[in-house]
């Protein structure tokens, strides 16, 4: 069974394999499709609309689905590679491991936001962004620059208690874990950890930094840390919910899996740790 | 906050609003006028207010260089899936769309600001351009 890593955790070898698959998909133009799939489905998932990947119920199923493709792309090249996690609540700095030559690079310089440093510098010559929101081609981020903290334990614990899983109207302006997490709501866990990276994090076009992956995998280990504090809680809504996934609808753009299908991940990974 | 210091004419402002009540697109931006304000807690914690864009319609700016519209649109424009999801409500940036999005809460948020959001489209428009740094925007692919 593969077993989803702290990167905090990860060896040399590891971080490199990582790298080296990632860079692989992009050289062979794997990469960028999965940059489209999620600027498409975010710019049309709308609060009064069909919603999908985002600001809905299934925020969640579609992203443990969509990184399950990128996972398995990533095996594709390397079958030892999983997807890293990147444990925001304690790894809170631009000096961090994460941000080193060595694994995802580190902040963009002043000048222009360019990312100089590690494997997607767009020096190196193997990162150039070709979905993409404006004329640049580089990978910009700015670290911290946006929002000064990133969500403490305490915050992500905070919502972690929440009991029920999503609320009506299934929008941005819903009560529950689903919208505390995504960020809408309350002390703001996803969308301010797209902030803090800022550059092409903060677009629609996010996946276009690798960090992405391992913001995203640690989301996906907070809900399956929600479902084990919450044993008796489940997926909202479960029934003819109009633009919603409901808990048996199949959802796009796949068509051939459920928010039912998807909510136990031990059918697919497990996690190192517990949060 | 300066969004509304430069107030656009009034006196297009009741077609506008009547033209807005018109479009299905509009329950949003409908429901907005006239309650002015809703609290919301942006991603750093600061509290960004939803005003209604209605208070100020278009706005049509050079900031730091760069020419920034927002305009309400034809009725038909706003609920269709032509790429057009901000309530009926276009931004430009040298001409370019900027696409933009209003939540439920009133707030906006556009491609280049997707998880962040903002009072009025003008301040979304504002900061697209600090963020371009003099790069044009691409159209959607």
């Amino acid at each position: 069974m593969a077993v989803r890593k702290n990167q905090a955790t990860l060896t040399a070898k590891e971080k490199r394999d990582f790298v080296d698959a990632v860079l692989e998909l992009k050289r062979l133009g794997r990469y960028d499709s999965f940059v489209s799939t999620h600027n498409t489905f975010i710019v049309s998932d709308t609060d009064n609309g069909e919603r999908t990947g985002h600001r809905s119920p299934s925020f969640l199923p579609w992203h443990r689905r969509f990184l399950l493709q990128f996972e398995q792309e990533l095996q594709s090249i390397n079958p030892a590679v999983n997807l890293p996690y990147w444990d925001w609540t304690a790894d809170r700095t631009a000096n961090s491991s994460l941000w080193g030559a060595d694994f995802l690079g580190g902040t963009g310089r002043s000048s222009d936001g360019q990312v100089t440093t590690g494997p997607f510098a767009f020096s190196s010559g193997k990162w150039a962004l070709t979905v993409r929101p404006d004329s640049r081609s580089y990978l910009r981020r700015n670290l911290g620059g946006a929002v000064a903290a990133l969500p403490t334990k305490a915050e992500a614990d905070s919502v972690l208690a929440m009991a029920t899983y999503d609320a009506a109207p299934w929008n941005s302006s819903s009560d529950g874990f689903r919208n505390n997490l995504e960020g809408w709501r309350g002390v703001n866990l996803h969308n301010r950890v797209h902030v803090w990276i800022g550059g092409h994090m903060a677009t629609g076009m996010s996946p276009n930094d690798p960090a992405f992956w391992l913001h995203h995998c640690f989301i996906d280990k907070l809900w399956a840390e929600w479902q084990s504090r919450h044993p008796g809680q489940g997926y909202l809504p479960t029934g003819n919910t109009p633009d919603v996934v409901d808990l048996n609808d199949t959802m796009k753009p796949w068509n051939n899996v459920t928010p039912a299908d998807l909510l136990d991940h031990t059918k697919f990974y497990t996690y190192d740790t517990g949060f | 906050m300066s969004e509304n210091s430069a107030m656009p004419d009034r006196g297009s402002s009741s077609e506008l609003t009547r033209r807005r009540m018109l479009q299905g697109a509009g329950v949003a931006l409908t429901a907005a006028v006239g309650t002015a304000v809703i609290g919301f807690t942006g991603p750093n914690g600061q509290s960004a207010v939803a005003a209604d864009p209605g208070a100020g319609d278009g706005f049509d700016e050079v900031y730091q260089g760069r020419r920034i519209q927002g305009r309400p649109l034809a009725a038909g424009h706003g609920s269709d899936h032509s790429g057009h999801h901000g309530g009926g409500y276009q931004v430009l940036v040298d001409g370019q769309e900027l696409h933009v999005m209003r939540n439920a809460d009133g707030t906006w948020i556009s491609v280049v600001n997707h998880y962040q959001t903002h009072a009025t489209p003008r301040s979304l428009a504002r900061a697209a351009v600090l963020d371009l740094q003099g790069a044009e925007l691409l159209p959607l692919t």
